[in-house]
């Protein structure tokens, strides 16, 4: 067993006009199962402390937090080290409901967009209303980004987390740079 | 000639001067003047050579309608054609060049053509080079591409960078003239958020030049105070150098901001797309000054009156000494006042009215000493390069010279035609307004959104509005409404009162002088930019063609680059005249974004070199790339087809790759297969529908080759399915195949089965997996220690999770080369250290990687087939004897029923067979089987095709599959396959596996 490695090796650019940095590893468990059903909302609790969030929200407790995805999916952030353990529980904690709980945590690459300019680098990919107000912590949201599939959601005023595909990577980080680049300040959310 | 004065010119900085060149001699501006200004003040009249006849032309607009001012712009990676003079701002190193002439803008040979003008009427290259045919080809085009286009396309890539950006709005006003900002401030007092975009670099638009008063303020002092009051209003974004390009469904608007067209030095994005959402839009664009059709209007010196005024009030410039005003409007002449203000000479005003007593206007000129001759008009226009006189005549008559005035600039104003093309772009409808000779938005037929609301509103001039009263009113009028419909309540304000000097009525010109003979009207432009003339429209008139629509494409009316903003209304009107018909009735053509047009780069956005693609990468991508990986694209990812060595061909790496896996070891990156989980109480219910074979008697621990068909029972992909446990099953797709089968899955499940428990979730990057091929597989699993990799702990097509070498694995024992062979998926993040794990303990067997090319060559020696090779979308599993893999005992399955219909148990469906050249060379790929006879075409028949071939390095022959007419009842057969370049190539008709039959080998 050697110790796991995130996609990029923790890349970080800060030569534009947002810090762009590949985020340290998070453990991220996908359940598919009614998320309004009493059993799944009460699995999820049990292990989690968290309340099951709506639609294009997250809910966090402790080092928990569910991300809604769909009516029938939700994305459970945890600390790396605990996936199994975490896995396992749900799993049992479901008991005969019909939920599929997968480990997600190396399918994916995750990246942090920092700064007072993060939302205008985010809405240069993003179709998605990033005016402050408009999305605040707290919020969920799937997207694309660019070209190709995302999650994003702001962990604080300023910052951005990213979660996209393993396999791209590397084009979503160059991606972010790219509208990062010095220069290409919108202000539009001043 | 056109020169700098030394008044006027409010929008210069003449304290700041600016160096450019044009045609390579270096001029000198302002900051603040535009390349056209600064052209005028540097008596540059003559700016191009026009499309068709390589005629002389000069500027003749100040704005985004300028239809001759096109030029070449910059060097080498910042060169760009068909940029406008009128709309590029002057910045200090500007280089341009004047387009479409040969081999000089002030001598060009071409310009022989107008002397063949009447060789070259309308349609003139449907008539003349429709025969004889060939000539097309060879002659005609060449030379018509010679003489014809306007600027050069760039010979190097683009230097700069671009972006979209996506914003959201309740309230989008376009336009940042008067109309638009008394609508964005009405919007935005009501809360709303509103965007309001400029196109030019200042705001206000026309008013500051036209003058008149706004609430008893000059109007730019009035303008000046809404832009501070908007600035401070944190609801409102403004955006100059930002045009409004087009108004799509649902409310969304591409704005086309350019960031540093005018500052090349600055660094970030050159041009920024913006991709908005609004609730409600405001088109407050404005309206555009047309020509009037004399003869000679097209040359150097004739120009707008608006242009004519805007060149001096905003950037000090005079058109010429001596101009002569024509018009059939009152408008045109505050160009005559603004000259005579500025102490230049107006040497007439020509009026084509004829009405009983002088208007405001006229009185006003008079009274300033200027001459007016109303019921007149201009015969024809003297000068080759630029304006000399102008022939005068009586507009009602044929054009017989009653005098002629000396002078070197001619303002013409043929009334005013609003901009509705944001408003038409979304399907908002026109009427036609026959006192103002205009079409203007029919409010009662605005675009509709979702709810069929209305979600586009015009104000000001843009609504056909021309008065400052009537457009400060409507503007404040049209902010309301569309807060309004946004959702807002806008506030109960008083709306500003706007004046200005009444005007007379206008009178429709749409020929000067009415009467004109044929000669005149042949020399009577209506579409500068493709060399249109009067005669040319009533021309196609007379052929026939009734349609605005067709007579566009005959004449090519409108279609250059400008869209026919000067040219489409004159036009129609002559096509109504020629018709006999009104012109309501001939209507307009239609109005499609962009506005003007805009770059290219700017759609692509960061769209471009590293990131033009989203390129999949696996855990171990940077190993291969250091390792000599000549790639291969597959989908999105790229793999490596082989790994070339020092020195070596890429056929030599995989005759090398091929021969070592069959002898010592090869590994592979299969990371990129797909993995689906499917689980539930009905997985296994939906697996034997999802799959052709039997999944559901599938034991827990073990493997099986599975295939899939869509509905219409064509295969569409296989892999090998594992149970994981009485409810989990894993499949593995294809690597292209992953997203589209998850999507499959999906979509059965969600609209098909939506009452069946089962859930599928893609976890193919979740791992990455390791192909370990080769006799010696087993021993380097051994060596790296761990679980029991032995053949009875792990039989042919079983799986088992553990560890190896420390790593948590699942171990597959699968093979698709007929090797025996492991296939081990750790998670990714672990990937890249198995996979150098495996190298440094597989150095004593042999191991070497290989890539996708002879994973290929493996396969097909035995007979496996490809998804995308054997099959194309047409094929079905029958066609390549894979019988053995559709369940007969199942009731139904994806494909079933449509593989029972009449065509697919055709005995005659081409089948699969293995093909063996007889001279030991390889076959070409996708060669066609000639048989006897020619078919309905007289082509020869084909009998079969080739789906696969590959030099065989372990036979050391050519092998290849194809799909033959009885193709497995002719075993040993030759048939023939002609090749390119006259060869043809000869091969025996075998069984399809090539190399180890029994399949001994996978089984040690």
């Amino acid at each position: 067993m050697s110790e796991p490695i995130t996609a990029l090796g923790g890349a970080v650019s800060q030569n534009g006009i947002a810090k762009v940095a590949e985020a340290a590893r998070e453990g991220m468990i996908t359940l598919r199962g009614d998320v309004t059903s009493a059993a799944v909302k009460k699995a999820l609790k049990s292990v989690t402390g968290a309340a099951m969030p709506g639609a294009g929200q997250m809910a966090t407790s402790g080092s928990y937090t569910l991300c809604w995805m769909s009516p029938d999916e939700v994305l459970v952030l945890c600390p790396a080290d605990t996936v199994g353990d975490t896995l396992t529980a749900l799993q049992n904690a479901a008991g005969t409901a019909h939920v599929l709980v997968v480990n997600v945590t190396d399918a994916r690459a995750s990246f942090t967009v920092a700064g007072p300019l993060a939302r205008e680098v985010m809405a240069k990919l993003c179709p998605v209303d990033l005016a402050p107000g408009a999305f605040e912590p707290g919020m969920f949201r799937r997207t694309r980004l660019a070209q190709v599939a995302a999650a994003v959601w702001m962990p604080e005023a300023e910052r951005f987390r990213i979660v996209c595909f393993r396999s791209q990577a590397r084009y979503v980080f160059d991606v972010l740079c790219v509208a990062a680049q010095e220069g290409s300040a919108v202000g539009a959310f001043n | 000639m056109s020169a700098r004065i030394g008044t006027n010119g409010r929008l210069l900085n003449r304290d700041r001067a600016v160096t450019f060149s044009f045609n390579g001699r270096e001029m000198r501006g302002f900051e603040g003047d535009t390349l056209a200004s600064a052209l005028l003040a540097n008596d540059q009249m003559l700016v191009g050579r026009s499309f068709k006849y390589h005629r002389p032309r000069g500027i003749v607009a100040s704005g985004a309608e300028e239809p001759n001012g096109l030029v070449n712009m910059g060097e080498g990676n910042r060169f760009e054609p068909n940029q406008r003079v009128t709309t590029t701002e002057l910045f200090d190193g500007l280089t341009a060049r004047s387009q479409n002439h040969w081999p000089s803008l002030e001598f060009d040979v071409g310009a022989i053509n107008t002397k063949l003008a009447r060789f070259l009427p309308a349609g003139f290259y449907y008539k003349m080079f429709i025969h004889p045919r060939p000539l097309w080809k060879h002659v005609y085009e060449p030379f018509i591409r010679q003489s014809a286009g306007l600027g050069q396309a760039p010979k190097e890539a683009d230097a700069d960078t671009y972006e979209h950006f996506y914003a959201f709005c309740d309230v989008l006003v376009v336009g940042g003239g008067i109309a638009g900002l008394l609508a964005a401030r009405a919007a935005a007092q009501s809360g709303a958020k509103v965007i309001v975009m400029e196109q030019t670099p200042h705001w206000g638009g026309r008013a500051p030049v036209d003058g008149g008063t706004v609430s008893g303020s000059p109007v730019d002092e009035f303008v000046e105070q809404i832009v501070s009051e908007l600035d401070a209003m944190p609801n409102v974004t403004m955006r100059t150098r930002t045009m409004g390009a087009g108004v799509y469904d649902h409310g969304y608007v591409l704005g086309y901001e350019q960031l540093r067209d005018n500052a090349p030095e600055k660094p970030g994005p050159r041009h920024r797309l913006w991709r908005i959402r609004a609730a409600q839009i405001v088109t407050a664009t404005g309206a555009i000054e047309r020509p009037l059709s004399f003869a000679g209007n097209d040359i150097p010196g004739v120009m707008l009156a608006s242009a004519v005024r805007d060149y001096l009030v905003n950037f000090g410039v005079s058109a010429g000494d001596r101009t002569v005003v024509v018009t059939n409007n009152d408008d045109a002449y505050l160009t005559a006042f603004a000259l005579n203000h500025a102490g230049l000479q107006v040497s007439a005003i020509l009026d084509a009215r004829s009405i009983d007593s002088d208007s405001p206007a006229m009185q006003q000129a008079r009274g300033l000493g200027i001459r007016v001759l109303t019921g007149h008009g201009i015969s024809t226009v003297k000068g080759g390069k630029r304006v000399s006189a102008v022939e005068v005549c009586r507009q009602d008559g044929n054009g017989s010279v009653t005098e002629e005035i000396a002078c070197d600039a001619v303002a013409m104003s043929g009334g005013w035609s609003p901009v509705v093309h944001l408003w038409s772009h979304c399907g908002g409808k026109l009427t036609w307004d026959s006192d103002q000779a205009m079409f203007r938005p029919d409010v009662d037929k605005a675009p509709t959104g979702a709810t069929g609301a209305p979600f586009v509103k015009a104000a000001g001039s843009a609504n056909g509005l021309m008065s400052l009263a009537e457009t400060v009113s409507d503007a404040d009028a049209a902010g309301k409404a569309a807060a309004r419909a946004a959702g807002f309540t806008p506030k109960r304000t008083k709306a500003p009162v706007g004046e200005s000097a009444d005007e007379a009525p206008m009178q429709p010109v749409w020929l000067m002088p009415a009467q004109a003979d044929y000669h005149h009207r042949a020399k009577a432009w209506l579409d500068y930019q493709n060399d249109v003339k009067v005669s040319d429209v009533q021309l196609a008139a007379q052929e026939g063609f009734e349609s605005v629509e067709h007579t566009k494409r005959y004449t090519t009316l409108g279609m250059a680059t400008d869209q026919g903003k000067l040219s489409n209304i004159n036009g129609l009107a002559t096509l109504a005249g020629a018709l006999d018909a009104d012109i309501p009735q001939v209507g307009t053509t239609t109005f499609r974004p962009p506005y003007t047009p805009i770059s290219m780069a700017s759609v692509a956005g960061e769209a471009r070199g590293d990131v033009f693609q989203p390129i999949r990468r696996t855990p171990m991508h940077q190993w291969h790339e250091a390792n000599g990986a000549h790639w291969e694209p597959v989908g999105q990812w790229r793999r490596p087809y082989a790994y070339l060595r020092e020195g070596e061909t890429v056929s030599a790496a995989v005759n090398r790759e091929v021969l070592n896996t069959r002898r010592n070891l090869g590994l592979l990156d299969a990371s990129t297969l797909g993995k689906i989980i499917v689980k539930g109480p009905d997985a296994a219910k939906f697996m034997d529908m999802m799959y052709t074979n039997m999944m559901s008697t599938l034991k827990p621990g073990k493997c099986r080759y599975g295939l899939m068909c869509s509905e219409n029972g064509f295969l569409i992909d296989d892999g090998v399915v594992a149970r994981i446990d009485e409810d989990t099953f894993l499949c593995h797709t294809t690597t292209g195949g992953a997203d589209s089968i998850h999507q499959h899955m999906e979509e059965w499940l969600q609209t098909e089965w939506w009452d069946w428990n089962v859930w599928v979730a893609n976890v193919t990057e979740q791992y990455g997996q390791v192909a370990v091929v080769g006799p010696n597989a087993r021993k380097v699993l051994e060596t790296l220690g761990g679980m029991d990799v032995s053949r009875d702990a792990l039989g042919f097509m079983e799986w088992k999770d553990g560890q190896i070498g420390g790593f948590a694995c699942r171990v597959y024992r699968i093979s698709f080369s007929g090797e025996l062979s492991y296939e081990i998926a750790v998670d990714a993040g672990q990937a890249r250290a198995f996979w150098d794990a495996l190298m440094t303990a597989g150095e004593a067997f042999g191991a070497m990687p290989y890539g996708t090319e002879c994973l290929h060559v493996l396969r097909a020696e035995k007979g496996f087939i490809m998804i995308g090779d054997e099959t194309d979308g047409t094929v079905i599993p029958q066609d390549l004897g894979l019988n053995w893999a559709i369940s007969k005992k199942k009731e139904d399955f994806l494909g079933k029923r449509a593989q029972e219909r009449s065509h697919m148990t055709d005995p005659k469906r081409w089948k699969l067979v293995g093909l063996e050249t007889l001279s030991g060379g390889v076959l070409p790929d996708g060669a066609y089987a000639t048989g006897e006879g020619v078919n309905a075409n007289g082509q020869r028949n084909v009998i079969g095709r080739v789906t696969s071939t590959y030099y065989s390095a372990t036979l050391e022959r050519g092998i290849a599959m194809g799909l033959v007419l009885d193709g497995p009842d002719r075993m040993g057969e030759v048939i023939e396959f002609p090749g390119t370049q006259g060869a043809t190539f000869k091969a025996r008709i075998v069984g399809p596996v090539f190399y180890d039959k029994e399949g001994e080998k996978q089984n040690v």
